[in-house]
């Protein structure tokens, strides 16, 4: 029976082309669209991660009470040996020591004499480690603008635009001036190797990035850490399992006696990121379940006017003998063969659509550029992302609407009254 | 009128020392406090949130424009030095080889983690040219006579425009006082310790300054190991050449 109306769908392109166009096509719509609309959100929160958040970040209770000033007095201290700890207990993620200190960056003239100085906030991020993944999460090999990587423990690499306010050249050595750990005076020449533009507004204004030994060496932060951060292997961020984890964590792990013991903060736990979290959940959601609904009622249109359109061959069918039952079961098979083909077709391209714009984004540089003016992390560039969901999605509105549809419209079938059927055929 | 009138009390109260005008005490303050120069060997506790660092140093200062410090201790701090000429500050570090000017905002930041800032080491003109003083009565703290006098500045841009000060009958000398911010609130306390008898002056050997707006500090102690005070000191010590020495 398959095999014939497949056949029958393949030999009479006037029934199977045209829908099993517009249910690929919209199938892919609904695919890319919802894989876009998470990949826009998850860049939105993926951009906070990794310069404020983390998925996870670990601080001590009293850094988290005045994280607004930098408190790296109050850092982790043993970090490389907490790392390694969290990288058995919790090996969903993958964890990197950072260090977020604020100051002065002094630039000097050929007479070692201050020529400028700024302010500068810097980040001491693990370059070097053998499995380090820094350089790819920051995308930092894509942001250079000028020079290169740090190599060595005293190469920095600044923003453009603070090398621009400063007017340091590649090469240049620059004097970090700042407060160690202890909070003592202290101050630190750094080899400028490297411009880089993060493409997230004005994010990077004043913004340093060097790796996390030389912060060490400058702040005198011998294997102690501002903060731990942990993220998620593919970078997706999922709010329920970071929340449970934040909180088996605290349970086991965090004192609420001892101002230094570690205290684990979800994404969500960060400044204004649970509403931030929440938002974009709602969003995504409203937008992927208004955009479904809207396509499921276009295929479903699409499945009646079919059944509208063969109105004349259901009634000759009819009329030499087939049973309305067979009639009716071989419209729903024929549509849930072509809801089904279609949707594969469609999850295919919008899948890959969705892969290309995961991995090459769309570019809004010159928009965002000129939107944004606060600190808030916009991402310049919208990546799209492909979940799991995304490989079974499209079969609600291509197959489900499709036969809903026809299902609709074949109950047509069963009205049709046997004396009126050569009446009809004549008209 | 204010002035005359407290002067009158305290005249009624006490004894010499209590008949003098609010500006001889100010000035007799001054007296033991400043001096033609002045070299020793201190050093600061600083009682950080984890652990208390020592840092030891070595000053030589001329009047109140030329003061140069070399610090000896610990290894990470020894070698580093400041220079202050007039209102400028600079730092040489041996880290680094570089001498930086210390201005603007740094100027209000700690020095090496303690409750000092460098304005507070900078700012250290005679109380009589910066401020104008009432006396607010008397008090008896540990057997010893007290007065009480507010101090308001009659100069702009000091980093303290009031103060309150509990000064010594006997030894004319601040032993504690209260800095505050142009609002009324309260930043920083200072208390001296161990006044001594040297070289015909009343001085402290030992200050503890608390910073009040950092929540949960616990002071820092700034002991006089040694002091010689009215030596000659050249003028060389003074030029930024000596920094990179």
């Amino acid at each position: 029976m398959i095999k014939f109306l497949s056949k029958g769908l393949m030999r009479d392109r006037t029934r199977s082309f045209f829908p099993l166009l517009v249910i690929a096509i919209t199938v892919a719509l609904v695919v890319f669209g919802s894989g876009f609309i998470r990949g826009l959100f998850n860049s939105m929160l993926l951009d906070n991660a990794i310069i404020l958040t983390g998925h996870e970040k670990i601080v001590t209770r009293a850094y988290n009470e005045e994280n607004q000033l930098m408190p790296n007095d109050l850092c982790l201290l043993d970090s490389d040996e907490l790392i390694k700890k969290l990288e058995i207990e919790y090996p969903e993620f993958f964890w990197t020591p950072r260090i977020i200190f604020a100051g002065l960056l002094d630039v000097p003239d050929k007479n070692s004499e201050t020529k400028t100085q700024g302010p500068v906030i810097a980040m001491g991020i693990d370059f070097f480690s053998e499995d380090s993944r820094q350089v790819e999460i920051w995308e930092l090999e894509k942001n250079i603008i000028e020079g290169s990587l740090p190599a060595f423990k005293d190469d920095a690499i600044i923003s453009s635009k603070l090398a621009d306010q400063l007017d340091v050249s590649i090469g240049e050595k620059v004097t970090f001036i700042g407060s160690t750990m202890d909070n003592a005076f202290t101050t630190y020449n750094f080899d400028v190797v490297g411009t880089f533009n993060l493409r997230k507004g004005q994010t990077d204004k004043q913004m340093m990035l060097v790796d996390i030994s030389g912060a060490r060496n400058a702040l005198d932060m011998n294997n102690a850490a501002s903060a731990i951060f942990g993220f998620y292997h593919d970078l997706y961020y999922d709010d329920k399992e970071s929340v449970n984890l934040r909180t088996s964590f605290n349970a086991t792990y965090s004192d609420s006696s001892d101002i230094f013991s570690p205290i684990m903060l979800a994404l969500r736990d960060g400044n204004q990121m649970g509403t931030m979290v929440d938002l974009v959940n709602a969003i995504s959601a409203i937008m992927g379940g208004i955009f479904l609904v809207v396509v499921m009622v276009v295929l479903w249109n699409m499945g009646l006017m079919n059944g509208l359109r063969r109105y004349g061959e259901v009634g000759l069918r009819l009329a030499i003998g087939e049973p309305k039952g067979h009639v009716y079961r071989s419209l729903i098979t024929e549509a849930l063969i072509i809801g089904f083909v279609g949707t594969i077709i469609g999850t295919g391209i919008g899948i890959a659509l969705t892969y290309y714009v995961q991995e090459n984004g769309i570019d809004y540089t010159k928009g965002i550029e000129a939107l944004s003016n606060s600190s808030m992390i916009m991402p310049n560039i919208f990546y799209a992302q492909v979940t799991p969901d995304l490989f079974y999605i499209g079969f609600f509105p291509g197959v489900l609407a499709t036969v809903l549809g026809t299902m609709l419209a074949g109950v047509a079938v069963y009205k049709r009254e046997m004396a009126q059927l050569f009446k009809d055929l004549e008209t | 009128m204010k002035i005359g009138l407290s002067l009158l009390l305290f005249s009624l109260l006490f004894g010499q020392n209590e008949q003098m005008t609010v500006e001889e005490i100010i000035s007799a303050m001054d007296k033991n406090l400043n001096a033609k120069s002045r070299i020793m060997k201190s050093k600061m506790i600083v009682k950080g949130r984890r652990a208390t660092r020592t840092i030891e140093s070595r000053s030589w200062v001329v009047g109140i424009d030329q003061a140069f410090t070399e610090y000896l201790s610990p290894p990470r701090e020894a070698g580093t030095k400041m220079l202050k000429l007039d209102d400028k500050l600079w730092t040489y570090s041996p880290q680094t080889d570089r001498v930086i000017q210390i201005s603007g905002h740094m100027l209000r930041q700690s020095v090496m983690g303690s409750d000092m800032s460098y304005n507070d080491m900078m700012e250290d003109k005679p109380l009589q040219d910066l401020y104008k003083a009432t006396l607010e009565g008397s008090i008896n703290i540990n057997g010893r006579k007290h007065w009480i006098m507010y101090l308001e500045a009659k100069v702009k841009g000091l980093s303290y425009p009031m103060r309150r000060a509990w000064i010594d009958t006997e030894y004319l000398l601040p032993m504690k006082e209260e800095l505050y911010a142009k609002s009324g609130k309260l930043l920083k306390t200072a208390t001296m310790e161990g006044v001594k008898k040297t070289q015909g002056r009343w001085f402290p050997s030992r200050f503890i300054y608390k910073d009040e707006l950092k929540r949960n500090s616990k002071g820092t102690e700034w002991v006089i190991e040694e002091i010689s005070f009215d030596m000659n000191i050249s003028e060389s010590r003074f030029s930024k050449a000596m920094l990179r020495k």
